[in-house]
């Protein structure tokens, strides 16, 4: 029996996601959403939580919700209620937030390795301004309601406890992000706040089925503070456990500037939320007819599609994931590629990597459809490059000069010059390029095989380039064998 | 002048499309009496004339008094209490803007108990409403200043709110008739909030017809109130003067134990009169309606204590407190709320908290299913339940604020229909001890038209008079 | 009969405050309401469903279409401490 010190631990992470859907309005009412505009522009007697008002369900919402649930594999509710749940605070205008509880929309889904517990439809709370932040306030210290936020539509995303390191998290809500994406519900912005992201984390003895206390990781607004979190605290709570005490339930506030977790001050009084059926509204119970413009409006998915592009395309399993996490990527690879094969044919592989390698870091913004390089011209180019009539590296500038100015790779080539040397013309440089460096030739012919590089060089040089290097060479050894 | 405002509202709207009166007349005199109201029935009366109504409008501009629960634009609208003092709402309530778009104009807005909590009137922060019958009386509750104001001649017609008996039960105790619909018929957008699952808007008013044509328009969908759904049925004018084939159940459990004799010995002349019409009389029971004040005084004041809480001095209302975000809440809320309404918020809150919920909100919910069970077996083998609609006539003002479960047990016949969301109606049936009594009739959900043939072939023989008390 | 903490305890879920005299009328106030309602708790209601609305509505839905937001001077007009942009509260936790 090993000793505590020295044991295994292994973490154990799930995470709940708050997701702001981009509908035109909000959960209960007909205000539009809020971008950044002017405080308390974006509100109406109902989501001021005036007397007598009403809730009213947004469609789109509850649309949003079940593509969600469909991309998710969950199960779909047949009748979902909405709650109430019950506390005092400035930002929350009833003095309760209507959400769903013990029949969420959607359940018992998975996505990649990780099972998802629940997915529900819920309402935002407003934003509280603390005092110096923003606006003057007549005659007191204190802070400022802005409800423009107040009753965005959320979706909150609960996963099962199946997730074992920081870096898996981190990846998995990439997956998750770029699902949501992908499905249009949401922009999935976490320094905006339109996705937030906190963590159960516990750690146990490595091996054991049993879950440990677990603490509660709130406030981590970009992946690499969401790695850092919760690395952070799983060493926290291995350096407790092996120092023979044990974790507390608690919910813990990172902070990016240091690194730091620290508590949150626990309220005065447990928590007590008295939820209860909203008796405002009526029960969601989707029809054929509902799920089926849900599921109709779902595009492929990105891990489908990553599937896809190994198994079809014999992508790379990283170049597969990094071309449909990022959807748009993958849909101007998908233009090029059905262009290329329109004109008989490019590498998918080859095709691929200069979408990856050489394009992305050419986009303006990361935005291929802000790209002056037209996914059919991009193709033209990478068959050029496949034919031999234009070299790597000369494709590059031909890619540089399009991604600045647009145009047609051919034309490029033509005016540059850039078209590679015909076999005729590469004879005479080559004969040239033996007779300049009888030096290398002899040491070549000693057995010394290095000295066919300086031989190569020089025909580069000569050709600027627009030469193909295996031509060179080869012309060179059957030069060299006569 | 003053003998137009001691008619019914249909009658009156006749004079008017006669042109005997003018809608702008009719409306001043209105006013011009509220204003002096002297029963404490008004907490605001209407300061201009309202746009011209035609007298060829479908109520020909009859005007309205319109409990202070619904929200009228930058009109003060405080649901009688002090925590929304000077509260003027930026929108109009969905019942209210029906009525004025169908001629008839609001006229003022009737005191109530607080969020309309109560049977009295007396937890009106607004203080007490007389009853005209006898000033030193409660009108009823929670809509006693829009009873107190029909049963006295200042307005022809009122509406207010029931969510476990506040329009019957001061009907009743005002000699009046008052409808509380089908739950979900009537929209409760602008009504302000006190158990939603309960609450809905209904008329009080001088005789059956006159409720029929009010709640004529008030019925219908509402895009604001997703509880709010189409009537299945045009709602008519009465005409029935008979009762033939109709058959009336006599619950045992709301006719017995617990009621006045006097209210006992009206309600049996009422049956003779059923019988005489050509209806017969049966028991039927109800055997949960007994636990259903119980459940009642859960769920309402659990939803209640939900509702209200938006009341936290951050928007609007009052505001107290020393400065700190917890004493901002805790004073506001012990300044602005009246002992009754707090009362019920602890109640609602403490059903609803962890390790209570079950036992109280939980069992609540169950005994809800059998009581709408009970109706749905009563009306199998009757059309109508029929009860007294109060236990009692109108009792002294401060003869009960001291003993919260005797006021409550006012509610005792009126709740059952409330928890089955079934429309119910109370006319007067007599008098004892020269004080109104009520007397309930209740029928399945959606039965309006029946019930307000029934009631008016009733109205009919029991001939109660319709002007105003005698002085 | 209910314990004077649980009253305190409710009442500070309510954000009520209380004065300790009201505290004790509330306390036998509520004692006697509950131990009247505590009779349903006599009744057998095994297998009995909760009813949390009595009207058989489902997917009442409004169509995702922006109406006209209050104006800010009109949303701030009733507050009881309106700021130049927003509605003034203490600070949490001042
Ligand atoms: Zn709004």
């Amino acid at each position: 029996m090993s000793s505590v010190a020295d044991r295994a631990y292994e973490p154990v992470i799930g995470l709940e996601i708050h997701v702001q859907l981009s509908t035109r309005t909000k959960m209960f009412c007909g205000c539009a959403l809020s971008f950044g505009e002017e405080p308390n522009t974006r509100t109406c007697p109902v989501c001021l939580g005036h007397p007598g008002t009403l809730p009213v369900v947004n469609a789109e919402a509850v649309h949003y919700g079940l593509m969600i649930g469909l991309a998710l594999d969950c199960e779909l509710a047949p009748r979902s209620i909405f709650h109430r749940k019950n506390y005092f605070y400035p930002d929350l205008p009833k003095g309760y937030q209507v959400s769903q509880y013990d029949i969420p929309l959607a359940a018992g889904g998975r996505l990649g390795d990780v099972r998802i517990h629940r997915v529900h439809l819920e309402e935002d709370a407003a934003k509280l301004v603390h005092s110096g932040a923003s606006g003057r306030i007549h005659g007191a210290e204190g802070s400022v309601v802005d409800f423009n936020r107040g009753g965005t539509p959320l979706v909150e995303i609960v996963s099962e406890p199946d997730i074992r390191s920081a870096s898996e998290a981190a990846e998995w809500l990439r997956l998750l992000r770029a699902t949501l994406r992908r499905i249009g519900v949401s922009d999935v912005n976490m320094e905006e706040g339109s996705l937030r992201c906190d963590a159960n984390v516990s750690i146990r003895p490595a091996g054991e089925a049993t879950l440990g206390t677990k603490a509660e990781l709130k406030n981590m607004n970009s992946f690499r503070f969401i790695e850092r979190g919760i690395e952070a605290e799983i060493a926290r709570q291995e350096a407790i456990v092996r120092a023979g005490e044990s974790v507390v339930q608690e919910t813990l506030h990172f902070d990016p500037a240091s690194g730091a977790l620290t508590p949150l001050r626990s309220k005065e009084e447990a928590h007590d939320y008295r939820y209860f059926p909203e008796p405002d509204l009526v029960p969601v119970a989707p029809t054929e007819a509902m799920v089926g413009r849900a599921r109709e409006a779902l595009p492929e998915l990105p891990a489908a599609r990553a599937a896809r592009f190994e198994r079809e395309l014999g992508l790379s399993s990283d170049t597969a994931r990094l071309l449909s996490f990022r959807g748009e990527l993958g849909d101007y690879y998908e233009e090029a590629l059905g262009a290329a094969r329109a004109d008989g044919g490019a590498d998918p592989t080859a095709l691929a990597s200069w979408v990856t390698v050489e394009l992305v870091p050419r986009l303006p913004d990361g935005d291929p459809s802000a790209s002056r390089v037209r996914p059919d011209a991009l193709a033209r180019l990478v068959s050029m490059v496949g034919a031999k009539r234009v070299s790597g590296s000369a494709a590059k500038e031909v890619l540089t000069a399009m991604a600045e100015d647009g145009g047609d790779p051919e034309a490029i080539v033509a005016e540059r010059g850039l078209a590679m040397t015909d076999s005729a013309d590469l004879g005479a440089v080559v004969d040239q390029a033996l007779a300049a460096n009888a030096a290398a030739v002899a040491q070549y012919r000693a057995g010394k095989e290095k000295a066919l590089g300086a031989i190569v060089g020089a025909v580069m040089r000569e050709t600027k380039g627009r030469a193909d290097g295996g031509a060179v060479r080869e012309l060179i050894l059957e030069r060299l064998s006569q | 002048m003053s003998e137009l405002l001691d008619l019914t509202a249909a009658q009156t709207a006749a004079s008017l499309r006669a042109g005997e009166v003018s809608t702008d007349e009719l409306f001043d005199h209105s006013r011009a009496r509220a204003a002096n109201d002297d029963l404490g029935a008004f907490l605001w009366v209407a300061e201009d004339a309202p746009p011209p109504v035609s007298a060829q409008a479908p109520l020909a501009g009859v005007p309205l008094a319109v409990k202070d629960i619904f929200c009228a634009e930058g009109v003060p609208s405080t649901s009688g209490s002090r925590i929304l003092e000077g509260y003027r709402p930026a929108y109009t309530a969905t019942v209210v803007e029906r009525l004025a778009a169908a001629g008839a104009p609001m006229v003022g807005k009737t005191n109530m108990d607080e969020f309309a909590m109560g049977s009295s009137n007396e937890n009106s922060a607004y203080g007490p409403v007389r009853n005209p019958w006898d000033r030193e009386r409660v009108p009823g509750g929670s809509s006693g200043g829009s009873a107190a104001a029909v049963a006295a001649g200042i307005a022809p017609w009122a509406i207010g709110t029931d969510t476990g008996g506040s329009i019957r039960q001061p009907a009743s105790l005002c000699g009046l008739v008052g409808l509380k619909p089908t739950y979900g018929s009537v929209s409760r957008y602008g009504m302000i909030a006190f158990a939603s699952s309960l609450d809905q808007a209904g008329p009080i008013t001088r005789d059956v017809t006159d409720a029929a044509l009010l709640f004529r328009h008030m019925v219908g969908r509402d895009p604001c109130d997703s509880t709010s759904l189409d009537h299945p049925e045009e709602i008519e004018l009465p005409q029935a003067d008979r009762l033939d084939g109709l058959r009336f159940g006599v619950p045992p459990e709301l006719s017995g134990e617990g009621i006045e004799p006097g209210v006992l010995t009206v309600l049996k002349d009422v049956l003779g009169r059923v019988e005489h019409l050509g209806g017969t009389v049966n028991e039927t029971r109800l055997p949960h309606s007994p636990h259903g004040l119980s459940a009642y005084y859960v769920l309402a004041p659990a939803e209640a204590s939900a509702n209200l809480a938006r009341y936290d001095g951050v928007r609007y209302g009052l505001r107290a407190g020393n400065g700190d975000l917890l004493s901002m809440y805790e004073h506001t809320r012990a300044e602005g709320f009246g002992d009754e309404v707090k009362r019920r918020i602890m109640l609602g809150t403490y059903a609803l908290s962890s390790g209570y919920y079950d036992a109280y909100y939980g069992r609540a919910q169950r005994v809800r299913t059998k009581i709408v069970a009970d109706f749905a077996s009563a009306f199998e083998s009757c059309d109508f339940v029929i009860t007294p609609t109060s236990p009692s006539v109108a009792f002294r003002i401060g003869e009960r604020t001291g003993d919260p479960l005797a006021m409550y047990l006012s509610d005792y016949c009126a709740v059952p229909a409330s928890l089955a969301g079934l429309p119910a109606i109370s006319i007067p049936g007599g008098l004892s001890e020269g004080l109104p009594v009520g007397i309930q009739l209740v029928g399945p959900a959606f039965s309006e038209n029946r019930l307000l043939q029934a009631a008016h072939a009733l109205e009919g023989a029991i001939a109660f008079p319709t002007g105003p008390p005698p002085t | 009969m209910i314990e004077r903490e649980q009253v305190l305890h409710v009442a500070r879920l309510a954000r009520l405050l209380l004065s300790d005299e009201e505290v004790e009328r509330m306390r036998e106030e509520l004692s006697g309401i509950l131990d009247h309602i505590e009779k349903i708790g006599e009744l057998d209601l095994d297998g009995v469903d909760p009813t949390s609305h009595v009207i058989a509505l489902e997917n009442v839905l409004r169509p995702d279409e922006p109406r006209p937001s209050l104006a800010r001077e009109a949303a701030l007009s009733m507050a009881p401490q309106p700021g130049d942009t927003g509605f003034g509260v203490p600070s949490p936790g001042s």
